[in-house]
């Protein structure tokens, strides 16, 4: 039997209709909620009062439910995916909050990410990042044996660590600067560490960097706030990586 | 290819701008605190320094470097933080808190840079270009800075405001210091919690070094 104890919540969600709509906040009592849904079913919930009362629903992101996909985008009083490190909204659940709470719920807000409706942004800026960079453009031609290239357990452990990053876009949400380096540092980890990816790192590290500052995020003043925030881990240490790679990387590029 | 702008326009070398000029620039904060200790020792000590030093071969060589280092640290601040608030977009009244929060120093550097900024304008306005005494050892003519101190010192708003910007001036250091290893691309498991002990026993040292030299001075010298 369920230990599931039932609260009830006031809950602050932003409303906005389009980009261009200025949003406001709308304040919906939620009774009956057990300590066992997620976040994002207790959103569920909410929408299925606000659909009985004739309302029109709250629009939010969300895809597997199980912490992969980085789909789900929701600030939590503050917090891009709620209060717990490595968590993300849909694998926080309401036996974290009291009865009572009054919960404040927005988008992941960066001008980066206009809003298409209410707590739904518009992560693409982060796919053009990938798209400048963010791949092996050799011909692999089909799988090699598994030992043909050795690879140390270390790099291996590295790449992959870098490689949990879903793009959630939390460390953009969470940055006082609306800066994305973690994000792109992450994701010129997770090839530069590895020897397929290696070839190209020179050329990835200033493209993507470029595409990054033409998406209009802000800089990053090493506040940390993007580490802490993040569901899957990824640390500041790619962030240095990159650094080192994209200097290195102009310093000795041929062509400028 | 995509086209690429130059280094210092890019979000990393923008970084390294700041890192590289701050790391300059706490070199000299912490050159300076040292220095200033022997106020401690005799007026005379004090004195025959800043004369040594003002009279050294290397010294418009090292204040063009300051001016440097402090426009370029001081442009780039301001437009990092007027880039990053556009970035931001709409502010949100609530921002990451509990186990997602961020140090205080590290949201605040804008304010702290800014009042150590103004500080150091007005601290250059009183000392060095201040009241010009002038005292005599052994034959040799010297200024008397030691006596220029003693009457700005002798003001205890001018000592709390002096304590004031040198605190601010800490909380700057505290976040740059170590943020200086992160933006030059110096970051690894096995050092970087030495780097940021180190951080903070560096903004410590100089912060109540400084601190230190007005309170001695108002308290035991006047």
């Amino acid at each position: 039997m369920s230990k599931a104890k039932k609260i009830n919540l006031t809950l602050k969600v932003w409303r906005q209709k389009d980009q261009n709509e200025i949003g406001r906040f709308e304040t919906h009592p939620v009774k009956g909620i057990s300590t066992d849904m997620s976040f994002l079913e207790m959103l569920d919930h909410l929408n299925q009062q606000i659909i009985h009362a004739g309302g029109d629903p709250i629009a939010f992101d969300s895809d597997c439910r199980e912490g992969i996909c980085g789909s789900c985008s929701t600030t939590i009083n503050g917090n891009p995916h709620g209060p717990d490190r490595e968590t993300a909204t849909c694998q926080l659940h309401m036996r974290r909050f009291e009865d009572g709470q009054t919960i404040v719920v927005e988008p992941f807000r960066a001008r980066a990410f206009p809003v298409i409706r209410d707590i739904s942004v518009d992560r693409s800026a982060l796919d053009r990042i990938i798209a400048a960079g963010g791949f092996v453009s050799v011909s692999t031609g089909n799988a090699q044996d598994a030992n043909a290239i050795p690879i140390s357990k270390e790099s291996s452990d590295l790449a992959f660590d870098a490689a949990a990053c879903i793009g959630c876009g939390a460390c953009v949400a969470a940055c006082k600067n609306a800066s994305a380096m973690l994000f792109t540092s992450a994701k010129i980890s997770q090839l530069a560490l590895l020897p397929q990816g290696a070839v190209e790192k020179d050329r990835r590290a200033r493209n993507m960097v470029a595409q990054m500052d033409r998406e209009k995020f802000g800089n990053c003043t090493n506040t940390g706030a993007c580490e802490a925030a993040c569901p899957k881990g990824i640390t500041l240490e790619n962030m240095a990586r990159m650094n080192r790679q994209f200097t290195s990387a102009w310093l000795t590029a041929r062509v400028r | 290819m995509t086209s690429r702008s130059g280094f210092f326009s890019s979000s990393v070398g923008k970084k390294y701008l700041m890192g590289v000029t701050g790391a300059g620039l706490s070199l000299f904060v912490l050159a300076h605190m040292l220095g200033n200790m022997l106020l401690f020792v005799s007026p005379e000590a004090y004195n025959l320094y800043g004369h040594t030093l003002i009279h050294s071969k290397f010294i418009y060589f090292f204040e063009a470097g300051l001016i440097v280092l402090f426009l370029l640290h001081i442009i780039y601040g301001v437009t990092l933080t007027l880039q990053n608030r556009a970035a931001r977009g709409y502010r949100t009244y609530l921002t990451t808190s509990g186990d997602k929060a961020v140090t205080f120093s590290s949201k605040t550097m804008i304010w702290t840079g800014t009042i150590v900024g103004v500080f150091t304008i007005i601290h250059l306005l009183n000392f060095k270009f201040g009241a010009y005494y002038e005292i005599v050892y052994d034959g040799v003519t010297v200024r008397d800075l030691q006596r220029l101190m003693l009457e700005l010192f002798m003001s205890p708003w001018y000592v709390a405001w002096y304590v004031f910007a040198m605190l601010t001036m800490l909380f700057h250091l505290w976040h740059g210091v170590q943020s200086a290893f992160q933006s030059l691309g110096f970051r690894h498991p096995r050092y970087t919690p030495g780097i940021i002990k180190f951080g903070a026993v560096f903004a410590w040292i100089v912060g109540l070094g400084f601190m230190s030299q007005p309170l001695y001075v108002y308290f035991f010298l006047n």
